[in-house]
C-alpha cells in the first residue's frame, strides 16, 4: 500500500521539557515515546490497552501509551516513569516499591507506578480497594500484587504524593 | 501483523461543525476516532480496514454534560471517567456510574467514550445495558442538522446501527424524574476488572402497593444487539409479584435470550445465568417491598 499519510510536527511537553518531532499522525505515543526520545520505561506488554505496562500520564491523566495515536497528544503535557524522579531523589513510590518489595521482572513496574502515582494524585488517603480498583488496569505475572498493595498504602500513608 | 503508521492518515479538524462538513463531503471515507480504546486495538493487530480517520478526541461540543430541570444530556465525548465524576448521574442514574466503574481500568476509563462505545455497539459493552434501562434518546447530527433517536432502535443488527455514514452522535439525553425505583446491575466475568462481561445486567423496577407498577431489563453478551426484555417485563408489569410470578419470569428471559458460545462462555450458561439474575433482581423486589 502507497503511503497515505503524510508525518506532521508534534509539540508537547515530556518529563517538563519541551519535545517537537515528525511523526505519522497515527503513530502510536508508546512508540514514539520509546524510539524517537529513547523513553523505554514505558513497556509494550499487550498492545491492546489490556495490560498496563506502558501506562504514562496524559495531561494528570492515566492512559495507555499503546492507544494512543500521536496528533491526540499535541499540546500535552506527558510524564513517564523517567519523570517521576527528581535527579537522584526517588518519588515516594519509588522508594516503598523498594522496600516493600514490589517488584519482580520488572516490565509491569513502570506502568503500576503510574498508575499508583494517579491514584495518589486523585486520591490521596485511599483505602485498600481503592488501590486495587486504582491498579486493576495493570497485570503483572511474576508476583502475587500484595506487596505492591503494601507499597501504595505505605507511600500513601507518609502523606507525601511527591 | 503490525500496520505501519505511514498507510494511514488522521486528522483533528478541532470542531465539530469542521468534522460533520469532512464527513459530508466524502461520506464513508473517514472513520471516526474518539478515545481510540477499540479503534487503536483494530489499528494494533493490523485488522482495521479504514486508512483515513478523524479525531473526535476532546472536541469542546462532545465533552460537557448539561443538567437542565428535565433532562441530562451527556456529550458523546464524554468519557468513562467523566461519567462517573458526575454527581447529579451518580444520584439520579446510578446504574450508569456502575457501568461505567465496571468498563476497563482506570486508563480506559480516562479516554473510552459513551458516544463511541454505543457507536462501537459491542454486545458485550457493561454501559449499553445500563442506558437502556434509563431510555434515553440520541441527538444525531451531521451537515444536513440534527435528529434524535430512540436509543432502544439504535442497534438494528451485530454491529449495525441506525448511524449513516456522515452521522455522528452528539448527545445521550436521559429523562430526569424517576423516584422510587431499585436498581439492579451485575457483571458476570472471569475477574471483575478489564475483562469483558460473559452477561451483564442491569435492571430498574417499581412496585406500588405490591404490584409491579414499572420494569424494564437489559442484558448484554446474550443476543447480538445489548437487549431489552420486553416480554418478560410485560410477563410481570402490572402483576402482584410473588415467588411463582418470579419463577415465570425467568423462563420467559431465558426463552427471551439468544446467547451463542463464545472464546468467553457458552450459550447454556449464559442462559442459566440470565435465569439467576432475573431471579434475584426480582426477589430484590419483593424483600424491598417486605423491608418497606
Amino acid at each position: 500500500m502507497s503511503p497515505l499519510g503524510a508525518q506532521c510536527e508534534v509539540s508537547f511537553v515530556v518529563n517538563g521539557e519541551a519535545r517537537s518531532v515528525l511523526a505519522y499522525p497515527m503513530e502510536r505515543l508508546l512508540d514514539l515515546l520509546r524510539r524517537q526520545l529513547g523513553l523505554t520505561g514505558a513497556k509494550e506488554g499487550c498492545g491492546e490497552g489490556e495490560c498496563g505496562s506502558c501506562a504514562v500520564l496524559l495531561d494528570g491523566a492515566l492512559v495507555n501509551s499503546c492507544l494512543i495515536p500521536v496528533l491526540q497528544a499535541q499540546g500535552s503535557k506527558i510524564v513517564t516513569i523517567e519523570g517521576l524522579a527528581q535527579g537522584s531523589q526517588l518519588h515516594a513510590l519509588q522508594q516503598t516499591f523498594l522496600d516493600c518489595g514490589g517488584a519482580q521482572c520488572g516490565i509491569c513496574t513502570p506502568g503500576i507506578l503510574m498508575a499508583a502515582c494517579h491514584l495518589l494524585n486523585t486520591k490521596p488517603q485511599p483505602t485498600l480497594d481503592d488501590i486495587k480498583e486504582g491498579l486493576s488496569g495493570n497485570l503483572c505475572r511474576c508476583t502475587g500484587y500484595s506487596q505492591i498493595c503494601e507499597a501504595v498504602a505505605e507511600a500513601a500513608s507518609h502523606g507525601d504524593d511527591g | 501483523m503490525r500496520s505501519d503508521p505511514a498507510e494511514y492518515e488522521l486528522v483533528a479538524p478541532g470542531s465539530l461543525t469542521k468534522v460533520v462538513s469532512l464527513l459530508a463531503e466524502q461520506p464513508g471515507a473517514w472513520l471516526p476516532i474518539a478515545g481510540g480504546t477499540d479503534v487503536m486495538v483494530q489499528y494494533a493487530s493490523g485488522k482495521l480496514a479504514a486508512h483515513r480517520l478523524v479525531s473526535l478526541w476532546n472536541l469542546p461540543e462532545l465533552r460537557h454534560i448539561e443538567v437542565s430541570d428535565s433532562e441530562v444530556s451527556i456529550g458523546a465525548g464524554c468519557t468513562y471517567a467523566d461519567l462517573r465524576a458526575h454527581k447529579v448521574i451518580e444520584l439520579e442514574f446510578p446504574l450508569l456510574t456502575t457501568a461505567a466503574r465496571w468498563t476497563g481500568g482506570i486508563a480506559n476509563q480516562n479516554r473510552g467514550t459513551l458516544g463511541g462505545n454505543i457507536v462501537n455497539a459491542s454486545p458485550a459493552a457493561d454501559s449499553l445495558p445500563a442506558l437502556l434501562v434509563y431510555e434515553p434518546e440520541l441527538i444525531i447530527v451531521s451537515a444536513r442538522g440534527e435528529r434524535r433517536v430512540r436509543y432502544v432502535d439504535f442497534h438494528i443488527g451485530y454491529k449495525k446501527t441506525l448511524l449513516a455514514v456522515d452521522e455522528l452522535i452528539r448527545a445521550v439525553c436521559v429523562t430526569r424524574g424517576l423516584t422510587g425505583y431499585t436498581s439492579y446491575a451485575r457483571k458476570v466475568g472471569a475477574r471483575n476488572a478489564q475483562a469483558i462481561s460473559k452477561v451483564c445486567m442491569a435492571a430498574l423496577g417499581r412496585l406500588a402497593s405490591g404490584v409491579v407498577d414499572d420494569i424494564r431489563i437489559a442484558v448484554g453478551s446474550v443476543a447480538p444487539v445489548p437487549l431489552r426484555l420486553l416480554e418478560t417485563e410485560h410477563s410481570v408489569r402490572g402483576e402482584a409479584i410473588d415467588p411463582a410470578l418470579v419463577s415465570r419470569a425467568a423462563e420467559i428471559a431465558v426463552g427471551e435470550i439468544r446467547p451463542i458460545d463464545d472464546i468467553r462462555s457458552t450459550a447454556a450458561y449464559r442462559s442459566a445465568v440470565v435465569r439467576n439474575l432475573v431471579t434475584e433482581f426480582l426477589q430484590g423486589l419483593i424483600a424491598d417491598r417486605q423491608g418497606a
